[in-house]
C-alpha cells in the first residue's frame, strides 16, 4: 500500500506492479491451458487491466467515503458490479480479436470464474483500502483530539488565573484611594507592593516549578496588602521548616487556597481571624498545611464559592495527573486544607 | 440634618465614604459598622436616612441585610463587587458606586439623593424593588436568612425541609423548626434552584430530596410523604411538574 510520503505516486506504481503481476500469473495459467502465448497474453492483458481500474476505483472511493457500519453491504454490490463489469467486457472485447472457436469456448466457460476472481480481487482490495483509510483517519482525529485538548488545557489554566484577580485589585486600589488622603507614605508602600505582587503574577508560568521560598515571598506581597485591608482582623502565620524552603511547587498554586483561607475566614467570621500556613517535607512529598477559622453552622455550601479549592486539585491533577494530592478538613471550626507535592 | 450609616468590613473603604462626607455638612454619619449584625443594630437604633452599603461582608451580605430590614432606608451601594452585572440594581438604588470611585462620582450619587423628593410614606420604596432584583443574583439561592426575635438565624437552603404559604409571610421548616419570612410563595418559586425545589401546591414548596413516598389522595391529589414525616398536599398541576423534575 502507499506510504504516506508521496501517496499518489507510490499507489499509482503499486497498482501497475501489481497489474503486471497478475497479467503475468494469468498468462501463464492460460498458457498452460494448451493456448497460444499470443491469446494469453492478450487474453490477460486485458483483463489485468480492467482489474487494475476497477481496483484503482474501489480504493479511490474508499479515500473520500469512509463507508458507515450499515452500508458495508452497498461496499459489497459495489465490488460484485465491477467484477460483473470486467468479466462483461472481457466476455465482448476479447471476440473482437478471432482467436478461434476453441479459445471462444473457453472463455465462455470460464467466464463464472473470471467473475469470481475478479470479485474476490476486487474485495480484498476493498478491505484493505477501507481499513487503511479508516486507520488514517483515526489517527488524524486522535492527533486533532490531542491538540484540542492541550489548548483546552492552557485556556483553562489562563482562566484559573484570572479569574482570582478583580475583586482583589478593585478593593486594594480602594483602600490605597483612602491611604493616600492621610497617609500617603502608606498609599505609596502599599502600591508598590500590589505592583510587585501583580508583575510576579504575570511573570508566572504555570506549568513551572519554583522553590517554597520564591512563592511565600510573593505570598507575602499579598498577604501585606490583605492586612492593611482588613486592618486588626487579620492576623497570618507562616513557618517552614528546614530545608522546605528548597523544596519545588508549581507556581501560583498555594495563592488560592490562601485567598479562599483568608476569604473564607473574614467572611465566615466577625472576630479576629488568624491564617496559618504550615509546610513540611515528608519524603517523597512537601506537604503544606494552610488553616482557617470558620463557622459550620453559617457557611455556605461549599460548592459555588469553593473555587479556590476546585481549582486547585484540577491543577494538581493536570500537573501530576493524580487526584489524591489535595485533602480538607473541617474540625472545632478549624477548615484545614493540606497539599502534598511530590519531589521529582 | 440627614441620618447616615457607613456599612463595610473594610475600615479604610469606610474613611472614604466619611472623607467624601466631610463636604456635606447637612448629613451625619451616626455610625460605622464592620458587618451586617453591626449595621442591622445600628439602623433599628439610629433609623437612618440613607445607608452606604458594601455587598462582601462577613456573615450575611448586604443584600441579605437588607431584607432584614422593615423599612429599609435609601441605599448608596459601594463596593468592588464584579460577579455579574449589578449595575441592574442602580435604577433601584439611590445609587451604586463601584470602588475605587472618585470624590465627583461620589458627590453625584450624593445630589441623587438629596433630589430625590421624600416619598409618600405607603408608596413602594425603591430600596423594595431592589431587594426583588437582588434576589435573584446567583449566590442568593443559596441560603435563607431570617430574623427570629432579635436573633439573625442563616438556613442553608439544604436544610429546608418545605415551604409553607402563612398570610402574608412564608414559612419556612426545617429539622431545627419552622422560621417566617416576608416573602411570597412566588418569590420563592422564582429563586430556588428548580432542580430541587418544586412548587407543588398552592401554598406549598418541597425540596425533592425529602420526599420518601407519593401517595394517591382523593381525586386527581397526592400526598407527599417528606423524611421527617410530614405529609404535604400535591396539587394536580403540582403533581405534574413533580413527576417532570423526577423524570417518571
Amino acid at each position: 500500500m502507499a506510504s504516506q510520503s508521496s501517496p499518489s505516486a507510490k499507489l499509482f506504481g503499486a497498482f501497475a506492479v501489481s497489474g503486471l503481476v497478475w497479467a503475468a500469473l494469468q498468462a501463464y495459467i492460460i498458457y498452460s491451458f494448451g493456448f497460444a502465448w499470443l491469446q494469453a497474453v492478450g487474453d490477460s492483458a486485458l483483463s489485468a487491466a480492467l482489474l487494475t481500474v476497477a481496483c484503482w476505483l474501489i480504493n479511490n472511493n474508499l479515500r473520500y467515503y469512509q463507508p458507515d457500519k450499515g452500508s458495508y453491504i452497498y461496499l459489497l454490490i459495489w465490488c460484485g458490479a465491477l467484477a460483473a463489469g470486467c468479466a462483461a467486457a472481457c466476455r465482448y472485447i476479447l471476440p473482437l480479436f478471432n482467436m478461434g472457436t476453441v479459445y471462444q469456448n473457453f472463455l465462455q466457460q470460464s467466464l463464472i470464474i473470471r467473475f469470481f476472481t475478479d470479485f474476490l480481487a476486487i474485495g480484498w482490495m476493498a478491505m484493505i483500502s477501507a481499513l487503511f483509510y479508516s486507520q488514517v483517519d483515526h489517527k488524524k482525529t486522535e492527533q486533532r483530539k490531542t491538540e484540542a485538548e492541550k489548548l483546552a488545557r492552557d485556556a483553562e489554566l489562563y482562566n484559573l488565573r484570572q479569574q482570582l484577580q478583580p475583586h482583589f485589585l478593585f478593593n486594594s486600589l480602594n483602600s490605597i484611594n483612602a491611604l493616600i488622603g492621610f497617609k500617603p507614605d502608606e498609599a505609596r508602600k502599599m502600591i508598590h507592593q500590589l505592583s510587585d505582587f501583580l508583575r510576579g503574577t504575570l511573570k508566572k508560568d504555570d506549568q513551572l516549578l519554583v522553590p517554597l521560598n520564591d512563592e511565600l515571598a510573593h505570598l507575602n506581597l499579598y498577604l501585606e496588602i490583605e492586612k492593611v485591608r482588613f486592618g486588626h482582623r487579620l492576623q497570618t502565620e507562616i513557618s517552614c521548616d528546614g530545608n522546605c524552603g528548597e523544596a519545588t511547587l508549581p507556581s501560583m498554586l498555594l495563592q488560592p487556597l490562601v485567598e479562599n483561607a483568608i476569604k473564607f475566614g473574614l467572611y465566615d467570621t466577625t472576630g479576629e481571624v488568624t491564617v496559618s500556613i504550615r509546610a513540611e517535607i515528608e519524603e517523597p512529598y512537601l506537604v503544606i498545611m494552610i488553616q482557617n477559622p470558620y463557622d459550620p453552622k453559617t457557611s455556605r455550601p461549599r460548592k459555588g464559592t469553593g473555587f479556590g479549592l476546585s481549582g486547585v486539585q484540577r491543577r494538581l491533577y493536570l500537573i501530576f495527573a493524580r487526584n489524591d494530592l489535595m485533602e480538607t478538613h473541617a474540625n472545632d471550626n478549624i477548615f484545614t486544607t493540606i497539599i502534598k507535592i511530590p519531589q521529582l | 440634618m440627614i441620618r447616615a450609616l457607613i456599612i463595610d468590613d473594610e475600615p479604610l473603604a469606610r474613611m472614604v465614604v466619611l472623607e467624601y462626607l466631610q463636604a456635606f455638612k447637612q448629613i451625619e454619619v451616626m455610625q460605622e459598622c464592620g458587618d451586617g449584625f453591626e449595621g442591622l443594630k445600628a439602623i433599628q437604633q439610629h433609623q437612618p436616612d440613607l445607608i452606604f452599603l458594601d455587598v462582601q461582608m462577613p456573615k450575611i451580605n448586604g443584600f441579605e441585610m437588607l431584607e432584614l430590614v422593615e423599612n429599609p432606608p435609601s441605599v448608596i451601594f459601594a463596593t468592588a463587587f464584579d460577579e455579574y452585572a449589578i449595575k441592574a440594581f442602580e435604577a433601584h438604588a439611590v445609587d451604586y458606586l463601584l470602588k475605587p470611585f472618585s470624590k465627583e462620582r461620589f458627590n453625584k450619587a450624593i445630589e441623587k439623593f438629596l433630589s430625590q423628593a421624600p416619598a409618600a410614606p405607603n408608596a413602594p420604596k425603591p430600596t423594595d424593588t431592589l431587594l426583588e432584583t437582588a434576589a435573584q443574583s446567583p449566590g442568593q439561592n443559596e441560603r435563607i436568612v431570617v430574623k427570629t426575635g432579635t436573633k439573625v438565624k442563616i438556613i442553608s437552603v439544604q436544610d429546608v425541609e418545605y415551604l409553607q404559604a402563612d398570610d402574608d409571610y412564608v414559612s419556612v421548616i426545617t429539622a431545627e423548626g419552622a422560621f417566617l419570612k416576608n416573602k411570597t410563595m412566588a418569590f420563592f418559586e422564582k429563586t430556588l434552584d428548580p432542580k430541587y425545589f418544586v412548587r407543588v401546591h398552592r401554598s406549598y414548596i418541597i425540596a425533592i430530596q425529602q420526599i420518601t413516598r407519593l401517595d394517591p389522595y382523593e381525586k386527581d391529589s397526592h400526598l407527599a410523604i417528606l423524611k421527617s414525616g410530614a405529609k404535604i398536599p400535591v396539587s394536580k398541576t403540582g403533581y405534574v411538574k413533580l413527576k417532570q423534575v423526577l423524570g417518571i
